[in-house]
């Protein structure tokens, strides 16, 4: 088995260099998601402007792969709308939940598409998903935050 | 396989086992070191196993036929063999679908002893009540009882663990009180590869009247260093619990222990046909121990499985299989201790533990390591291993477990550490 074809440099480098880590205020949704098979876990914040991400602040443990994953997330969705991150976010569990089947698209993922590599790995998918289950999570808390302030 | 004394043969045994000579991931050897969640089986075992269905499969404990006795006489016979493996009587032995039901079978009997009568009441637990664990508990002996202390209204109460990995038993009198009515513990721990001491706490739970529950999952299948097969009579606890699986056998069987005269008086868990004495619209009485406890068709190829199991591990030695197992646990705490950033999350030496061992690398997270390992064949188990409190109050999210069994070699020993080096390597660590 070749490792590097899961390991890819980007992976690593976001790894060891993670992107907007660390919980930051405001915000105005916030999710805390587990994974119950091995125990990595993040807390997650959005803040929201004008119907775009503004920021996306993490803290969690966790390995390479999910630690990365939501690094590149924090990249791919901050400055765009909510709309396009959801769309962005769609393209990334089709390549997550392809078995290495799906071509994914560089336009569409940048660096998110190292991920293609872990994808082979059924028991490695939920690490790379974890962060951006967190992400929808916490956008939803804000929308339902939206609703209870305009009642 | 061998059967003459001195040491274990390990090439012999391993002949027994197809699994272990296939390869993995672009022809590496496997190398098996998760036994602790589940054991591979010999040919022994999948021969009877076949032998059983081709022959005289048939509802057990049903019928007249000449296949349903066959099979009743294969079913209690498989009964008879692992009873005297653990040092009880057949009658002690319930068949269950695996050592999770055994615990909720007991922790649901005495919720249902409220309702069930004078003989019961023994069993009744209530608001007052306590029920005492430990912080090493696999989830199978800790979620049942926090679930009884809520459907009762009982509390639980646990034993921490020490930096060592031991049982922290300084308060001993404290945590078991008069109002403890059940202290459930594990033998050795799944994660930590700690023995723990039965003597003191059997003891101390008898002085206060409490039922010992036992969990055997890691200590019935391997004996014990120096001591050779675990003996559930002689250990003097209410009930036990272990698992087929993990001892060469099928999945699909686990085996509640429980003394007799507990089993008379205890209300069933669950009910229907099979486990009835009497039943009339109006209301039913049940059979006794075990069958009692035995609702349904039970599994019956599992349990001929796991009797074959047992000749298998009788056949070698539970003395010789644990002295091997001593040996791959004391050369895996070596080499692991040699390495600079690992460190062992457990007992650093043999001193009552078994061949199980968990352990963190510096700046390498377990599933990365497992990933590394997996690349060159070592199967190992990352993340809680089902003792997610053990493993928080040790401070870390999750470890690597490597567990061994009578079929693994000193050389895969080796493998393992040699992997955790690449590992470190990988990840520019070391």
């Amino acid at each position: 088995m070749d490792l590097g074809s899961m390991y890819q440099e980007i992976i690593l480098d976001h790894y060891k260099n993670p992107h907007r880590r660390g919980l930051r205020e405001p915000y105005d949704g916030e999710s805390f998601q587990v994974n119950p098979t091995c125990g990595d876990e993040v807390t997650l914040r959005v803040k929201l402007s004008d119907g775009k991400v503004a920021d996306v602040s993490y803290e969690g443990q966790g390995c390479s792969i999910s630690q990365a994953s939501t690094s590149v997330l924090t990249d791919l969705v901050v400055g765009h709308s909510v709309e396009e991150a959801f769309a962005t976010m769609d393209a990334f569990v089709e390549l997550m939940q392809g078995r290495g089947q799906v071509e994914p698209d560089e336009d569409v993922l940048e660096d998110g598409v190292a991920f293609a590599g872990v994808a082979k790995y059924p028991a490695r998918v939920k690490c790379a998903l974890l962060g951006w289950m967190a992400f929808k999570d916490a956008v939803g808390r804000t929308s339902t935050n939206d609703e209870v302030e305009a009642s | 396989m061998t059967t003459t004394a001195g040491p274990l043969d390990v090439t012999a045994v391993r002949a027994d086992f197809p699994i272990l000579s296939r390869t993995v991931r672009d022809g590496k050897p496997l190398v098996y070191l998760d036994s602790g969640a589940t054991s591979q089986r010999p040919t022994q075992v999948l021969d009877a196993e076949r032998r059983f269905l081709e022959t005289s499969n048939a509802a057990v404990h049903r019928g007249a036929h000449q296949l349903a006795e066959e099979a009743t006489e294969a079913y209690e016979g498989a009964r008879e063999k692992i009873a005297a493996f653990v040092g009880a009587t057949p009658g002690e032995l319930v068949f269950t679908k695996n050592a999770t039901e055994g615990i909720n079978l007991v922790a649901y009997a005495m919720s249902n002893a409220a309702t069930a009568g004078d003989e019961a009441k023994r069993f009744v637990v209530g608001p007052g009540d306590e029920i005492v664990v430990t912080e090493m508990e696999h989830h199978a002996n800790l979620v049942p009882w926090q679930q009884l202390c809520q459907r009762t209204g009982a509390t639980l109460k646990w034993f921490g663990v020490t930096d060592e990995g031991r049982l922290d038993l300084s308060r001993l009198d404290e945590v078991i009180t008069e109002r403890t009515k059940v202290v459930a513990f594990v033998h050795q721990s799944n994660v930590l590869g700690t023995v723990n001491p039965v003597e003191p706490l059997v003891r101390r739970a008898r002085e206060v009247g409490a039922f010992v529950l036992l969990d055997a999952c890691q200590s019935v299948p391997h004996g014990l260093s120096g001591q050779g097969p675990v003996n559930l009579g002689e250990l003097d606890v209410d009930f036990a619990v272990f698992s087929g699986h993990k001892m060469l056998g099928p999945s699909g069987i686990g085996v509640l222990y429980g003394r007799r005269e507990l089993l008379e008086a205890m209300p069933p868990f669950l009910t229907g046909g099979s486990m009835i004495e009497l039943v009339r619209m109006e209301g039913s009485t049940f059979a006794p121990p075990p069958q009692r406890f035995e609702a349904g068709v039970p599994m019956t190829s599992q349990a001929v499985g796991l009797g074959a199991a047992v000749d298998y591990l009788n056949a070698i030695g539970m003395d010789r299989v644990a002295a091997h197992e001593h040996l791959l646990a004391e050369r895996a705490l070596a080499g692991l201790k040699e390495l600079p950033g690992v460190r062992i999350i457990g007992p650093r030496d043999t001193t009552d533990r078994g061949a199980t061992v968990a352990f963190v690398i510096d700046g390498v997270h377990p599933h990365d390591a497992s990933q590394v390992l997996d690349s060159l064949g070592v199967a190992v188990r990352v993340g809680h291993h089902c003792a997610w409190p053990l493993h928080r109050s040790c401070g870390i999210p999750a470890t690597v477990r490597a567990s061994f069994y009578l079929y693994n070699s000193l050389s895969e020993v080796d493998a393992l550490v040699d992997g955790v080096r690449e590992a470190q390597r990988f990840f520019g660590v070391a």
